[in-house]
């Protein structure tokens, strides 16, 4: 608050020079850390996209789910097509509200390009307990190529509001 | 030697309507002094309607209680965001840079009639919001509005108007400021926290424009005018608006540090051109912040996001680490100027935690740096970001900035402005000694209970998701955690609002007479304008123990960063 002096830059002293000499090398530690995972990780954000209208997606997620059903199931009363895919090739989920369409079937340590891609509103993708959490947009195919490392019965909850019944949102994923 | 509050004459007259305060020896324009009391008191009004809403959606997460149904709790949740997020804390910010832009400059306020016409409009803007909320089912869309989920178009309208009155409120600032220069009111550079309350100004303008690209087609979508809005596109702009105004929440609440610093421990700035420096670090990098809600969007490239999240090279990061040094630092060497020299934290030991302001600034910087930054950082680098995306980990990041840190400052400060701007005595002193403490350990309750929701996996927004089988029983733990602390910050909150109502209904009217609340009849503001150069740089009086404190809070980052890299590399490959 004080009116500061006539002549106010003065060099720093021995302090502020270490700190913020500390700071700034952990704030380059900080960016490097991406770009280093980008080419050493085996997580990274999927970014492989292409546009999509709803109705061309869906066409695409009826045809995949008629071609490999191997089962059903019912999520809140609504029975399910449960589809598996030969490893390595492109299966397909649909968010509307409020399903995730198809139920999913993996192998472990088999990989998988995930086409997802929403009806209507924004969804989000989160697949619980593996916590992998992702944006699913109108319009945007998001192609996210997966390996499960982990077996058993996996639950997508919706986590982007999406109107009322957001909360019932719920889908599955099985790793054999 | 610095001097407080310029010299140059001002003239009784038709131009100049003002008061020459007491305790602070700084000229109160009179125009300035009717806008702080109008702001300050819609800014508690919508901290009220925004306090219930958090209460009650919070004792509906708690799962214990699940207190709501579900179309309350997304209505309320909306509510919630608006009257807190953006109103409580925008008419606060209008209030100080009313403040900061004549009463620190020894200047008058040029623009009174177009800064009461943003008041207005933001009061409209801000009361229609929620009223739109309260009554129309289709507006049920949460704080963020995400197209094409279509709310009625008087709550786009509603934010509309209240941009606009935010944006004609900040004009003024920049009008008083060269009105002042101009008029010579000033001379040489303006004081530090009028240079950081100029950074929130000048983000808040760049903001507000980019708010304006998101909301204003949306508006027109939802009168069917435009056709088409593409929802990717309405996140990027949504978030060039929504992330940048947590930055001017940061500019102006750095900038309050300063003053509550200076108010109640009489500190000089270390080293100006340092804190300068840091200010424009935010300026030029923290607009690149809006990645940090894009990271797992479809469509976006690994380059543009890192660039992006890291604000160029995590710069803004090191202005707020900058900051972190250079205000303990400075309340470190005034306070062992004033023989509080024992050990390390002797100085610490000897500070005036019975004064409200001097708590409210340290718990704010503890709970905005030790839990806000280091998981806001975390969590906003690109990979790590698909653990945290949309779940509580989200909500605990920002709960512990905007409202441990921001809230606690602006409240600390609060019971500053009832003395000597609105010219109140202070009722319920005691209150307010215990008021940041408890909003302060409700906050960090909230924050941890919220951050350890959301790394089991437990999505925000989301009335309930126990039930789908997927989250471990321990979540009842932490979200009861969450709740508990819930509870106790909306009693500090009431706290605050009862020393508030109290001390303006029914407190005499009187001129303030001294400037600490409890902790002494000293002037600190007075006394920091006599700690000379020779104590500044006194050995005796060097800055060990903060040096020790922000060593330690780095140990803490990277133990924090660290641990979620390792969190990562144990789930699912993916690319």
């Amino acid at each position: 608050m004080l009116a500061p002096e006539k002549i106010w830059w003065k060099p720093l002293g021995r302090m502020e020079k270490t700190w913020l000499t500390v700071a700034f090398v952990w704030c380059v530690f900080l960016t490097i850390m991406m770009p280093l995972w980008y080419f050493m990780g085996r997580q990274n954000v999927p970014t492989e996209t292409y546009r999509v209208t709803p109705t061309q997606f869906n066409e695409k997620v009826t045809a995949f789910a008629e071609q490999y059903k191997v089962g059903e199931d019912t999520i809140n009363g609504v029975t399910l097509p449960v589809v598996e895919a030969p490893a390595g090739s492109d299966v397909y989920l649909r968010a509307s509200t409020w399903q995730w369409y198809p139920i999913l079937q993996f192998k472990k340590g088999e990989t998988y390009r995930l086409h997802i891609s929403s009806m209507d509103l924004l969804h989000g993708f989160s697949l619980q307990p593996v916590n992998i959490n992702l944006q699913v947009l109108p319009g945007y195919d998001y192609v996210a190529t997966i390996t499960p490392t982990s077996t058993g019965e996996f639950t997508i909850v919706c986590n982007e509001f999406c109107s009322l019944g957001h909360h019932t949102m719920i889908g599955k994923i099985i790793v054999k | 030697m610095a001097t407080l509050a310029p010299t140059t004459p001002w003239v009784k007259g038709a131009k100049d309507d003002f008061r020459v305060c007491g305790v602070t020896t700084l000229k109160v324009d009179m125009h300035t002094e009717r806008l702080i009391i109008a702001n300050a008191v819609m800014a508690v009004v919508c901290l009220v309607l925004g306090g219930i809403a958090a209460l009650l959606i919070a004792l509906t997460r708690w799962q214990a209680i699940h207190l709501l149904d579900a179309t309350w709790f997304y209505r309320l949740l909306t509510l919630h965001g608006i009257d807190m997020l953006i109103a409580w804390i925008v008419f606060f910010e209008m209030a100080g840079l009313h403040f900061g832009s004549t009463a620190l400059l020894n200047a008058r306020h040029a623009a009174p009639k177009l800064a009461w016409t943003g008041f207005i409009l933001m009061t409209v803007g801000g009361l229609m919001a929620n009223a739109v909320v309260l009554f129309d089912p289709k507006s049920i869309v949460t704080f963020t509005a995400y197209v094409p989920l279509k709310a009625h178009p008087l709550f786009y309208l509603s934010y509309i108007l209240f941009a606009v009155g935010a944006l004609i409120a900040t004009i003024t600032f920049f009008i008083n400021i060269v009105v002042a220069k101009r008029e010579k009111r000033f001379e040489g550079s303006m004081p530090l926290a009028v240079f950081g309350l100029m950074t929130a100004a000048i983000l808040a303008v760049y903001t507000l424009l980019e708010g304006a690209a998101a909301i204003v087609p949306a508006f027109l979508w939802s009168l069917d005018i435009l056709p088409n809005y593409d929802p990717g596109i309405y996140r990027n702009f949504f978030w060039g608006f929504g992330h940048p105004a947590q930055q001017v929440n940061l500019a102006a609440m750095v900038s309050i540090w300063y003053m509550l610093a200076q108010m109640t421990t009489g500190i000089r700035p270390v080293n100006e051109k340092f804190s300068r420096f840091a200010f424009i670090l935010y300026l030029f990098f923290i607009n690149l912040g809006s990645a940090h809600h894009l990271l797992v969007d479809p469509g976006l490239s690994f380059a543009w996001k890192a660039v992006n999240t890291s604000y160029a090279m995590y710069l803004a990061v090191l202005g707020s680490m900058m900051h972190a040094f250079s205000i303990p630092a400075a309340m470190e060497i005034a306070l062992r100027a004033k023989g509080y020299n024992k050990g390390l934290f002797g100085w610490l030991r000897n500070g005036p935690w019975n004064e409200p302001g001097f708590s409210a600034l340290v718990v704010s910087m503890i709970l905005f740096g030790w839990i806000g930054g280091v998981t806001g950082v975390t969590i906003g680098t690109e990979q790590i970001n698909m653990l945290a995306h949309n779940t509580l980990r989200l909500p605990g990041h920002f709960h512990a900035t905007v409202v441990g840190g921001t809230t606690t400052a602006f409240m600390g400060f609060t019971y500053y402005v009832i003395p000597l701007i609105f010219r109140k005595e202070l009722k319920l002193k005691k209150w307010a000694v215990w008021q940041p403490y408890v909003y302060g350990v409700g906050s960090a309750l909230v924050s941890l209970g919220m951050i350890t929701s959301g790394l089991q996996g437990v999505s925000r927004r989301n009335w309930d998701i126990t039930f789908s089988g997927a989250i471990p029983g321990t979540v009842n733990l932490t979200l009861a955690i969450f709740g508990i602390g819930a509870v106790i910050a909306v009693i500090g909150g009431i706290m605050y609002v009862a020393v508030v109502l109290t001390s303006i209904l029914t407190g005499e009217r009187k001129e303030a007479t001294g400037l600490l609340l409890v902790s002494g009849t000293n002037n600190p503001l007075l006394e920091s304008t006599q700690l000379t150069d020779e104590q500044m740089e006194d050995k005796q009086n060097q800055p060990k123990g903060t040096l020790v404190l922000v060593f330690a809070f780095l140990v803490w980052f990277a133990v924090y960063y660290l641990s979620n890299w390792w969190l990562l590399g144990r789930t699912w490959f993916i690319k």
